[in-house]
């Protein structure tokens, strides 16, 4: 069977009966045990759920209760997502032993749509990191150049589309999380709009900040998979019920006339020449369809890190609290106390970048802190949002690199917080402002490593953005990682 | 003791509200399930859980806040407030810090005959937390989180008590008008009503605060007077002592009558609240308040003045029927019946109140139906029973709440108004008590009093009692 297939095209088959379920549940199964060895892409593989549930839809198509484009289309979703039944654990050690009882919104709803589970996918622990290296299950290799990160936090389900482990899988986006590594990976991931997607389920690192999307090979399976997993939730307050969510409507190759801005900010001081051309070329691609092309100030971009690393550590420090040894997950061996077996269990459980961020978070919310740190992030986060609007008064959609540079080696940034930190600069902004954003190959560089285009629109408007990322990879052909290809034989 | 002091107190009163589900879930909020049966993911903190807010919870904050003068903040949040404890799921309870949902309120209380204004500064709504208990067997503790996520308001007064009479006055109206929305049954021994007292002294006269100490665990009011009275009473001492109060929290041991340091100040945990991001601001409309404030009840002081005017009775009836919203419920269901208003008011404050205070119970506590005590009062009415026997059927329709009338029949209680078997018993009471009848005939007025009572226990205590004066007078 062709691995490289879309999960739209493998959909048609099996639909068609060119293909059934369990053969193709099977093909990415055996592919993925066998490249999962060298890419490190999954937690937990499911290969005996999988194949029940496959039976089992085989049957629904059959009697033609699943007619959906996804129906039989195996998946594979971030371990941050709860799955009835399915360990999930954050890539943390602290949840090693956790299997929830409840399945996430998001993956109910891919369930309802005929999907078929196959495992779950790395990333950065509690997905904190740009990289998925402080994962408690060993990095994730990056399917380009196995030497390299695959980007983060959904590394893992980057790297495994790339791979061809799986057509398409789920990620979560806090401050790029699903963006970054499809830029590093070659593959096509979109952020929706903050309340687009239900949060329920997720197992939350930036609760303000965090939303579901789809890392899939192509727009047309993001556009696919959104409108699968998009919907008010009464389980999650903060999901909302707006207009402009038939997204497959919007794959159309045409852009004429669509007012598309540059950020100047954006081009500056440590963005990789070799992305800045990319990223300029795919513009210049988009003015020939028709586009109508500028760059402008967008300004306060410097401002978007330290607001960014504020908010979302002070949120994740409340969050990981459940996190103690009581109820679930990691309990240290041996303790005295009540206060010991918290602080030994959190201190073994928690690896250095998690517990970083709880220092971090619990600082800028502590009294006398409280106001010069938190309130003035939250100040920064509405000034930021009000230039994204004021920008959006004039542009449909926002146009600009992904992260600085393209996949970084294994380890350069481990010892290097800040540094990877400040990789997130063009990302970060996006969640502060609840925007949405997709991330598309648009070139190479010297290394043959992918660099990453970026697409920001309005609030609710991801049509928009599905609409010019189309028309951008109408001009193109989506590149395969020598590892897929040379695997695939 | 040289000085006069003054006590200066400020409540922090937590109430569960009576909501069928919990706050921030659909699980039930019912007292007394096996451990851990009334939860689910949110309310055991489960990974990716979220909480969704029960507008009720908010329906019937405001109406505590509208009933106790409040201004309602018309965009309201909840906020984190963090904390490890093995009884807090989550190790952060969902409450409001920065934006409570009531503030700036007062009510009147009475002492003495006194009136006078308690200043209420804020009300909140947040989320009760689960249960500890102790296996002494293991050597380790079990948790239950049924009652974890019963919504709870914390009522927080200014410190405008200065006796433990007010505090007892305060306690009791903000409890009278809480039952009175049928916002929380209010009852300190299950818990669901619970007071924190902050407590200072002060030399009389002087403008500034002495520190001041929190009280917790009191469960009656009786514990709280005793409490105020001993923590007065410790800081006097310190202070006539040469000694500093400090600022702590104590924990008061009703038993011993005696309370101890928990935590001072300096323990004082930073709970670094920050606005809860799960949770949307809370909208409350123009409209919303209206639609509250039209469905708020006829609160205690309108139905006293009600009952004198509407029912004629004195203000003393008025004054106890309104004591307990369970207590003028009764009364206005019987008068419903027909009953006539003055007798529902005397079986309600005399043999009610005497068999309450017997088993040792609150009017909270009656069982007994409107019907069953509009039937008494009509077989006394007829006269188809007489006051001792009502008496007697009374107490068990308290007990048991049956059917008067049938219990009436089945016993036989029914007074005997056969002048000809009255009459037949008297003469023979008369014969067989000559001394009586010749005390009462040499002016003795008393003695009539024995020859009644005779007569009654013969006829087993079914005479009509009018009848048996009427003939005994007729005959001697």
């Amino acid at each position: 069977m062709d691995l490289s297939m879309t999960a739209v095209e493998l959909g048609k088959k099996i639909r068609n009966k060119e293909i059934s379920v369990v053969e193709a549940t099977t093909a990415y199964l055996d592919s993925l045990e066998a490249k999962d060895k060298d890419i490190n892409a999954f937690v937990t593989i499911d290969r005996e759920g999988a194949l029940a549930r496959a039976e089992e839809v085989q049957k629904m198509i059959d009697d033609g209760t699943l007619t959906g484009p996804l129906a039989g289309v195996p998946v594979a979703i971030k371990d941050n997502m709860c799955i009835n039944g399915m360990l999930t654990t954050c890539s943390s050690k602290i949840l090693s032993n956790f299997v929830p009882t409840f399945t996430a919104t998001a993956v109910e709803k891919l369930e309802a749509a005929g999907a078929v589970i196959v495992g779950k996918t790395n990333m950065d622990e509690f997905a904190m990191g740009s990289t998925t290296e402080t994962s408690y299950y060993g990095e994730t290799k990056n399917p380009w150049d196995l030497a390299r990160v695959p980007g983060g936090s959904s590394g893992g389900s980057a790297a495994a589309v790339a791979a061809e482990e799986v057509p398409y899988a789920l990620g979560s986006d806090t401050g790029g999380s699903i963006r970054q590594p499809a830029g590093f990976c070659g593959v096509t991931g979109i952020k929706p709009t903050y309340g687009r997607v239900s949060r329920y389920g997720l197992i939350a690192y930036g609760s303000s900040l965090d939303q579901i999307g789809p890392l899939a090979k192509d727009v047309t399976d993001c556009a696919t998979i959104l409108e699968a997993i998009c919907g008010k939730d009464d389980k999650d307050s903060t999901s909302v019920k707006e207009a402009g969510d038939d997204f497959t409507s919007a794959l159309v190759d045409d852009v004429k006339g669509m007012k598309i801005g540059i950020p100047k900010d954006y081009l500056g001081e440590g963005l990789d020449p070799e992305v800045k051309d990319a990223v300029l070329a795919a513009a210049k691609a988009l003015e020939a369809k028709g586009a109508i092309v500028e760059e402008f100030d967008l300004s306060l971009v410097e401002y978007a890190i330290p607001a960014y690393y504020i908010i979302a550590s002070a949120e994740a420090s409340s969050n990981l609290e459940r996190f103690d040894g009581v109820k679930y997950g990691y309990r240290t061996e041996e303790y005295t106390d009540l206060h010991n077996m918290y602080k030994k269990t959190r201190s073994e459980g928690f690896g250095p970048e998690v517990k970083r961020r709880i220092m971090l978070g619990s600082f800028v919310l502590s009294s006398g802190y409280y106001d010069a740190y938190y309130m003035k992030a939250l100040r920064t986060k509405a000034l930021i949002k009000g230039a994204f609007d004021k920008a959006f008064e004039k542009y449909d959609v926002i146009l600009g690199p992904v992260a600085p540079t393209t996949a970084l080696k294994m380890g350069e940034s481990l010892s290097d917080p800040i540094k990877m930190y400040l990789g997130d600069i063009y990302t970060v902004s996006v969640n502060l402002a609840g925007l949405p954003g997709i991330s598309l190959p648009c070139g190479q560089d010297s290394n043959g490593l992918p660099i990453g285009l970026q697409l920001l629109g309005k609030h609710f408007d991801e049509k928009s953005i599905i609409r010019a990322a189309y028309a951008f990879e109408q001009t193109r052909e989506y590149q395969r990682p020598a590892f897929a290809v040379e695997r695939e034989a | 003791m040289s000085k006069a002091y003054e006590t200066v107190i400020g409540l922090e009163v937590h109430v569960e509200l009576a909501t069928r589900t919990k706050i921030f879930c659909g699980c039930s909020t019912a007292f007394g399930g096996a451990p851990n049966t009334h939860t689910c993911p949110v309310c055991t903190g489960m990974p990716g859980s979220l909480p969704v807010l029960n507008k009720e919870v908010v329906n019937k904050a405001i109406a505590v806040g509208l009933a106790t003068n409040c201004t309602i903040t018309q965009n309201c949040k909840f906020d984190r407030k963090n904390y490890f404890y093995p009884d807090n799921p989550q190790n952060y309870q969902i409450s409001q810090l920065y934006y409570p949902i009531c503030r700036n309120g007062k009510v009147e209380i009475e002492v003495d005959g006194k009136k006078k204004w308690i200043g209420i500064h804020e009300i909140h709504m947040e989320e009760d937390a689960g249960k500890l208990v102790h296996d002494p067997y293991t050597d380790s503790s079990l948790v239950d989180y049924n009652r974890s996520g019963v919504p709870l308001i914390e009522i927080v007064s200014e410190p405008d008590m200065r006796s433990a009479e007010e505090v007892i006055a305060y306690l009791d109206k903000l409890r009278m008008t809480i039952q009175y929305l049928g916002a929380s049954d209010c009852k300190l021994n299950e818990g669901s009503m619970r007071a924190d007292v902050n407590l200072s002294i002060r030399e009389v006269g002087a403008e500034e605060f002495g520190t001041r100490t929190e009280m917790k665990n009191l469960n009656s009011f009786k514990a709280i007077a005793r409490a105020i009275e001993n923590e007065r009473e410790r800081q006097i001492d310190l202070l006539e002592s040469g000694e500093k109060v400090i600022q702590e929290t104590r924990r008061w041991d009703d038993a011993k009558e005696y309370s101890y340091a928990m935590r001072s100040k300096e323990d004082a945990q930073d709970y670094r609240y920050f606005p809860d991001p799960d949770l949307v601001p809370i909208l409350i409309s123009d409209a919303w308040l209206d639609e509250i404030r039209a469905k708020q009840p006829e609160f205690r002081e309108e139905k006293k003045a009600r009952y004198q005017e509407e029912y004629g009775l004195p203000e003393y009836d008025a004054d106890i029927l309104t004591g307990t919203k369970k207590l003028a419920d009764i009364f206005e269901e019987t008068v419903a019946l027909g009953a006539n208003p003055k007798k529902v008011s005397n079986w309600l404050m005399v043999e009610t109140m005497r068999l309450l205070k017997e088993h040792e119970m609150d009017a909270e506590d009656i069982t007994f139906s409107a019907e069953n005590l509009a039937k008494l009062i009509k077989l006394v009415d007829s006269q188809a029973i007489n006051s001792s026997v009502a008496k007697e059927v009374f107490e068990i329709i308290f007990d048991k709440d049956i059917d008067p009338d049938k219990y009436v029949e089945e016993k036989g209680l029914k007074t005997v108004n056969d002048e000809g078997a009255l009459r037949a018993t008297i003469e023979k009471v008369i014969a067989d008590n000559p001394q009586s009848v010749e005390d009462y005939r040499n002016g003795k007025e008393k003695a009539i009093g024995f020859l009644v009572g005779q007569t009654m226990k013969a006829m087993k205590g079914k005479a009509n009692p009018g009848m048996v004066n009427q003939i005994l007078k007729e005959l001697l």
